[in-house]
């Protein structure tokens, strides 16, 4: 495998018909990111339909004797960071002159903000989800019916997001040449690791301007829980390049792909997963259903394998007591995912931590 | 005459279904090695994976299930599986137990002809392969090319039997390795159609679809794929 790698990870573990559309992807997004007037129409989105830049709030009643600083996804449209992609690829999509979108879901909020685009641009949706995700998160169902969407229900395995992402795999090899993929993690077949990074790197970007401005340096620790792990890649983006800023990712305890996986393939890319030894994927469970994921995007295993981010994990217990707590205390109401990353905030030895509060917890009451 | 290609999902009663669909007239059998994510297969094979799992078929016991089908049929034995199970067992492991236990070649769902290119295999080719793919996929492929002839949506029948017709054109202008045609040849109409245009077909859902009720029905139902061929 010679393409989109991350270290060992990463490339194209897909059936050959997809492969042509990768390319054809690939070279659609090469041509996008150099063109100005996409950049220019993608900032414009983000900004007058989108609500970016999103504020950084000083939580200091949820962590005191710290300054924790809540990037706030949860404030963008849709409610939560998931918009980012599903913006920027709905541009590419039109670009390269697709009319059908199809997506999977978890928690919803992908399918949610996909629903959204493709309702804003005049595209046929089609969103994937585990009928155990639809039962768990109703309300998101009900907004992507609202929005146009056609929610079709995962019956067969796990009925959670990591049949919905098979599934709509399967719908995009059938659908191939009128249909994009519109994917919602940093994981799947080179290139869109690369892509969905590129498209969530405004969340590090402007996080990094924001705590520049607000305390004159950068934070000692970027936080951000992990499932497919986007949010958090986006996040990382803006300081990977600082050595002084630990990158920290918490996965839910019980679908710790990077903390207990192994190296192994699934939905197209190499990564690390929750796996047996003869490469059987494992099921994964969390109360949240945007972390409850086997696998995880390719750059964090490499990141994780260079040490230049770490990786810890919260139980569906500590998640909740801080769902609960930041709502107390702040009078934010996070989503369960990442109140993973909350839960472990406490006991972090730094003072200065900039935590990505990825969505809204309204799908999770 | 034309080749008949038989894919049995790997399990406790395969070397009787083997032996069953050579009676009947099979060419090749292909030996599903089941993965629990399958990116490929459509709902009959996916369930038949899940069943195989469940009956401990993983890859040692599909390995030595392939060892005791070799011993009761002659005909090219072929693995079918996904990387998910090479990566897991070592690329190179794989390749030597698989032929250890008797397979004549080897076909893996997910890996495209530029991966991995020191691994003999069957290459896949698509109708939306390019012309410089279906060429470097005959160039490298281990003996045939298998052909995906749809793409598995109802409905999309007529426009999928032009894109294999136009499949198997552009691969004959390119290369005179045997093309074999599969995926989703299960109707009549398919069937014809490929017996018509390539040098053999696949059948793999049907063909697991009838072995759920024994050999009998299986060497049957190939023995009517077998005269079909024939008549055409």
């Amino acid at each position: 495998m010679t393409v989109g790698l991350y270290g060992t990870y990463g490339g194209r573990y897909v059936p050959e018909t997809l492969i042509p559309a990768l390319d054809e992807l690939e070279a659609g997004w090469d041509k996008a990111r150099e063109d100005p007037a996409f950049q220019a129409a993608l900032d414009r989105l983000l900004g007058t339909y989108g609500g970016r830049p999103t504020p950084l709030t000083l939580a200091e009643r949820f962590a005191p004797g710290k300054r924790l600083y809540l990037k706030r996804e949860d404030l963008l449209h849709t409610g939560a960071h998931k918009l980012n992609n599903t913006l920027g690829q709905a541009l590419l999509a039109q670009r390269l002159g697709k009319g059908r979108i199809v997506a999977e879901t978890g928690a919803g909020q992908h399918g949610v903000a996909t629903a959204t685009v493709c309702a804003r641009f005049g595209f046929e949706c089609v969103v994937y989800m585990g009928a155990e995700d639809m039962e768990r998160q109703r309300p998101n169902v009900e907004r992507m019916n609202l929005l146009g969407a056609e929610v079709r229900p995962v019956e067969f395995g796990t009925q959670t997001l990591r049949e919905a992402t098979s599934e709509a795999i399967r719908d995009w090899i059938a659908n191939v040449e009128t249909t994009h993929y519109l994917i919602g993690s940093c994981v799947g077949p080179h290139p869109y690791p690369e892509i969905v990074r590129e498209l969530q790197a405004v969340i590090g970007g402007e996080a990094r301007a924001q705590i520049l401005e607000a305390e004159g340096r950068l934070p000692e620790i970027a936080l951000a829980c992990v499932g497919g792990g986007s949010n958090a890649i986006g996040l990382f983006a803006g300081f990977v390049d600082d050595s002084e800023v630990r990158l920290v990712g918490v996965e839910a305890h019980d679908a710790a792909s990077l903390g207990d996986g192994r190296p192994g393939v699934l939905h197209g890319a190499r990564s690390s997963l929750l796996a047996d030894e003869d490469g059987q994927i494992l099921d994964a469970h969390s109360v949240a259903a945007g972390l409850d994921y086997p696998g995880v995007g390719p750059e964090h295993a490499f990141l994780r394998d260079s040490g230049r981010a770490e990786y810890v994990n919260a139980t569906d217990d500590e998640a909740r007591d801080a769902f609960e707590r930041l709502a107390r205390t702040e009078g934010i109401i996070p989503a369960l995912e990442p109140a993973h990353a909350l839960a472990r905030v406490a006991e972090l030895d730094a003072e200065l931590v900039l935590l990505c509060l990825s969505g809204r917890g309204d799908k999770d009451l | 005459m034309k080749t008949l290609v038989v894919y049995l999902m790997a399990g406790r009663q395969t070397p009787e279904l083997a032996e069953a669909a050579v009676e009947g007239g099979a060419d090749i059998v292909e030996l599903g090695f089941p993965f629990s994510d399958p990116l490929a297969d459509g709902p009959v094979i996916r369930r038949a994976a899940e069943r195989a799992l469940s009956e401990g078929m993983r890859t040692d016991a599909c390995l030595e299930c392939l060892a005791r089908t070799r011993e009761r049929v002659d005909v090219p034995l072929v693995p079918m599986t996904y990387a998910a199970l090479l990566e897991a067992y070592g690329y190179e492991r794989f390749e030597a137990e698989a032929r250890a236990a008797g397979a004549t070649s080897l076909i893996v769902a997910d890996l495209p002809v530029d991966a991995r290119p020191d691994l003999r295999r069957i290459q896949l080719v698509a109708p939306t392969s390019t012309d410089e793919r279906i060429a470097l996929a005959a160039r490298v492929t281990d003996g045939w090319l298998y052909l995906v002839t749809v793409t598995g949506t109802t409905g999309a029948r007529d426009r999928l039997s032009t894109a294999f017709a136009g499949l198997v054109e552009r691969t004959r202008a390119l290369t005179n390795v045997p093309v074999y045609a599969g995926f989703g040849i299960s109707t009549p109409e398919h069937a014809q159609a490929a017996f018509e245009l390539a040098d053999g077909i696949v059948v793999g859902t049907r063909a697991v679809e009838v072995a759920e009720d024994g050999p009998a029905a299986l060497r049957d139902y190939v023995r009517s794929l077998r005269a079909e061929m024939i008549v055409h």
